[in-house]
């Protein structure tokens, strides 16, 4: 046998070994949709929805909420709805809070959830020793007591957010009973809930095998099992979705997602509660008021969502989008490259002779977030501000800002998936605050009261008051609200949840 | 007695190499900007908040004293926890090596056979139209990096046909029987081929992408050896004697052209290792690589050095099996 020979036979034993492989290897996909499989743009690194930075990844709440109640449900439209509690607020002179527990209520496992449950899981997230990173929220009210499923306990300090917090970060109700006997190591191994999911199976970096639970006390969902596939890179999440392997995703360049729309495939686009932003720092030429001013007048944000994100967003002025509580529709700032050069010139700055910082931002980390700088420096070029870029990663950003060292621009994008002010123009603006880096005693002044408000009203009414001061003088820049593109088979029917959390519990055969 | 030497000798220096990664890796990733407990501050924490984080993570001590408790960890076995997932460094990062292993061999098989088969056909075609091809195809092998050939077979073999799983090491709706995280090799072991089927639909595209550059290089040099071999007195003698110039190949040139191969072959497989991480992370394969990058963007630190630390074993000791593959087949070193 030759060498020649050799290589031809070998050739094509390799070629019919590899279609053979192929043929066999390929993903069965049956005609109608029996298992709904997710291609997730993020891994989930732990079972545990009260500890460290899985606690606060907004990204990954919608795969806890598969599987695990908040204390309160949240509508698709952020509004809060009775989950597994059914009622609850405060005493008259609220120093008190007050809850009621579903009945009839079961974990994973057949037991009974329990106000016992409730109670164990509120302790857990305020104990100071337990790692959970909202422990400041929950420690506001303790001291419970159970009387059949009603749960009465004391507000040890006023928090008018507490029972929105319920559906929020950390807010989750966890089987005590199942997490005593097995330890956390057990529950991270095989966790329960009592949520629409029960956990069949999940390797670590790679995916999660859900299985309807029957016993689910809501709306029994659709689709009796689930796979979410960990696909971390936006090109391989829409060939999964393109190639029939998976049958939904997200996050995807809004480009790709208009070319797949056309090509045969679905999708949904929505607001969600997350915002692109600049910080201002009060540090060198920021505090110039002129500087500050000329820089929000230069930026047109409307056209930026247009030409940049395809539309995909919604330009805003302030910190609060229109689903949040206290947005305030006649707080604008306008779009006015003139004003904006009219005010550098009273500052001394020109086109010839312009003003000079550095801006910070993401590369990559949401979409478009560079080129959407690359364009605002641009526009500041026009009327007399000349920005140098630096990129850096994320993390960078979480520590000059805990560190108040952020440069005097900073891009970041803020989620807030209660709407609620506090925890958007509150924590954002709030001097003192770790992820405040405007430290005018003015604002602190104005914002201080707000935070243990009893008054709703009053409470919003401050915070629009807020907002305003921020929008005059201009102490950062609200750019716009995200818009998340789902990308879907024709199969399916996504509900988009204005949190941004992918809910296959919501997804329904079309 | 040379050779024992040789050992000590490279155990000493590997020691001394993976103590130095271990204080670099230590203090480097403090001392870089992004800290976790920055990353895990929700709205509205205070000085107290930041203050409790910081001593229940260890992180409220001074770099020396963290420093130590980590080295007296090590020398128990204790590598520490991963902030992320709550679980101990060395046992997740243990579990995810097979898997990097697995398809750092697999790439590594196809690229020797690649790469092979391309340098017996140039030698066999020297001078022709097929060695000016392979050439070519060498050239823009090694200019075109692994990420992008990756990118590639996904668009062709996941997207326009697609006959190979794009993410992912297995599918998640079989049920695996193992009891090690050696899938291919323990699915083998069992005559599952079903799985082990499903693991190579997995793995051929990331491995192929990994693959490329390293048989382009194996390509190059086994052809260039072999040209050299071809024109020396045994490979003339046997020609004279009448055997045909595929067995000359074969069985003359190939083992004495193979030696500096074997070299190269050794020393890319930990930089194939090293590539590793990016391929993982665009295939969503479930590796030591992939593991890193999520450990980097969420400063998961005790998980960044284990992660560190374990590669740097691993290319010590792959270097020093090349070192000692080398001095068994060279008698001037195992001698002198």
């Amino acid at each position: 046998m030759t060498v020649t020979d050799f290589s031809r036979r070998g050739l094509l034993k390799l070629s019919a070994a590899t279609i053979a492989l192929a043929t066999t290897g390929l993903p069965a996909l049956a005609a109608g949709i029996d298992d709904l499989v997710i291609a997730n743009n993020v891994n989930l690194p732990s079972w545990n929805p009260t500890l460290g930075t899985s606690a606060v990844n907004p990204t990954i709440q919608g795969i806890y909420q598969s599987v695990f109640d908040m204390f309160i449900a949240q509508d698709t439209d952020l509004s809060q709805a009775p989950g597994i509690l059914t009622d609850w607020g405060w005493n008259a002179d609220q120093t008190k809070v007050e809850m009621t527990v579903r009945e009839g209520v079961t974990w994973h496992d057949g037991s009974p959830l329990t106000a016992e449950d409730v109670v164990w899981s509120l302790e857990r997230a305020a104990d100071p020793e337990g790692g959970n990173p909202i422990q400041f929220i929950w420690s506001t009210i303790g001291n419970f007591e159970v009387s059949g499923n009603q749960i009465t306990g004391d507000v040890l300090r006023f928090e008018p957010t507490i029972f929105k917090w319920m559906s929020f970060l950390t807010g989750y109700v966890l089987p005590k009973a199942y997490i005593e006997k097995n330890g956390q190591e057990g529950f991270e191994a095989a966790p329960i809930g009592s949520g629409p999911y029960v956990v069949d199976k999940y390797e670590r970096n790679a995916f999660i095998r859900l299985k309807a639970y029957d016993g689910y006390w809501g709306q029994a969902p659709e689709f009796k099992t689930v796979t979410i596939k960990f696909v971390t890179d936006a090109t391989a999440r829409v060939a999964e979705v393109e190639s029939g392997n998976a049958h939904v995703t997200l996050e995807m360049p809004s480009e790709e997602f208009d070319r797949l729309r056309a090509g045969g495939l679905v999708g949904v686009a929505q607001p969600i509660s997350d915002i692109g932003m600049i910080f201002f720092n009060d540090i060198d030429v920021m505090k110039d008021p002129n500087v500050r001013r000329a820089a929000v007048k230069a930026v047109n944000k409307q056209a930026i969502v247009d030409r940049l994100l395809s539309g995909y967003g919604v330009a805003i002025d302030t910190l609060q989008t229109p689903d949040y509580t206290a947005f305030d529709a006649s707080v604008t700032t306008p779009y006015d490259p003139e004003g904006a050069k009219e005010l550098l010139a009273a500052s001394g700055y020109s086109t010839d002779n312009p003003v000079r910082f550095t801006i910070q931002t993401t590369r990559g980390f949401k979409p478009k977030d560079y080129e959407v700088i690359q364009a605002i420096v641009g526009l500041w070029r026009k009327v007399g501000i000349e920005a140098e870029i630096e990129v850096y990663e994320i993390a960078k950003h979480y520590e000059l800002r805990a560190t108040d060292t952020l440069a005097p621009a900073a891009f970041y994008n803020w989620g807030n998936s209660i709407g609620d002010p506090t925890t958007s123009t509150g924590f954002a603006m709030f001097g003192p605050s770790p992820h405040s880096v405007w430290d005018g005693e003015d604002l602190v002044g104005m914002i201080a009261p707000l935070w243990g408000e009893a008054d709703e009203a009053k409470r919003i009414e401050g915070w629009k008051a807020v907002d305003r001061k921020i929008a005059d003088d201009a102490l950062v820049l609200p750019l716009f609200q995200y818009v998340q593109p789902i990308l879907h088979a024709p199969g399916v029917k996504v509900v988009p949840h204005a949190s941004g959390a992918l809910l296959p519990h919501l997804m329904t055969r079309s | 007695m040379t050779l024992i030497r040789i050992i000590l000798k490279r155990l000493l220096s590997m020691s001394i190499t993976l103590i130095g990664v271990a204080v670099i890796v230590f203090f480097i990733i403090r001392i870089v900007p992004g800290n976790p407990i920055a990353m895990m501050l929700p709205p509205g924490a205070g000085e107290e908040d930041i203050a409790r984080l910081k001593a229940l993570y260890g992180f409220d001590k001074t770099l020396p004293e963290q420093f130590l408790i980590w080295v007296r960890g090590i020398l128990g076995g204790d590598f520490g926890t991963s902030i992320t997932s709550r679980q101990p460094v060395m046992s997740l990062v243990l579990g995810r090596l097979p898997a990097t292993l697995e398809l750092s061999i697999m790439a590594l098989v196809m690229a020797v056979m690649i790469g092979g088969t391309l340098a017996l056909i140039g030698t066999r075609q020297r001078g022709g139209k097929a060695e000016a091809l392979i050439d070519v195809t060498n050239g823009v092998s090694l200019s075109v990096p692994d990420f992008l050939w990756g990118l590639l077979f996904i668009l062709l073999f996941g997207v326009l046909w697609p006959v190979f799983h794009i993410s992912g090491r297995v599918s998640p709706a079989l049920d695996l029987p193992f009891v090690t995280n050696f899938y291919l090799f323990e699915s083998l072991l069992r005559l599952r081929f079903d799985i082990w089927l499903d693991l190579v639909s997995h793995m051929f595209m990331p491995a192929l992408a990994l693959a490329i550059p390293l048989a382009a290089i194996i390509a190059q040099l086994l052809k260039q050896s072999l040209k050299e071999t071809m024109h020396l007195d045994y490979a003339t003698l046997a020609r004279t004697k009448g055997y045909s110039e595929n067995h000359v190949i074969l069985r003359e040139a190939l083992p004495n052209a193979i030696l500096p191969t074997l070299t190269l072959v050794g020393v890319q497989f930990t930089f194939l290792i090293g590539g590793t991480v990016i391929i993982e992370r665009l295939f969503s394969y479930e590796g030591l690589g992939n593991m890193a990058i999520d450990a980097v963007i969420n400063r998961d630190l005790p998980l960044i050095q284990g992660i560190v630390i374990l590669f740097a074993v691993i290319f010590t000791t792959v270097n020093l099996l090349v070192d000692l593959t080398y001095a068994l087949l060279n008698p001037r070193l195992r001698h002198g």
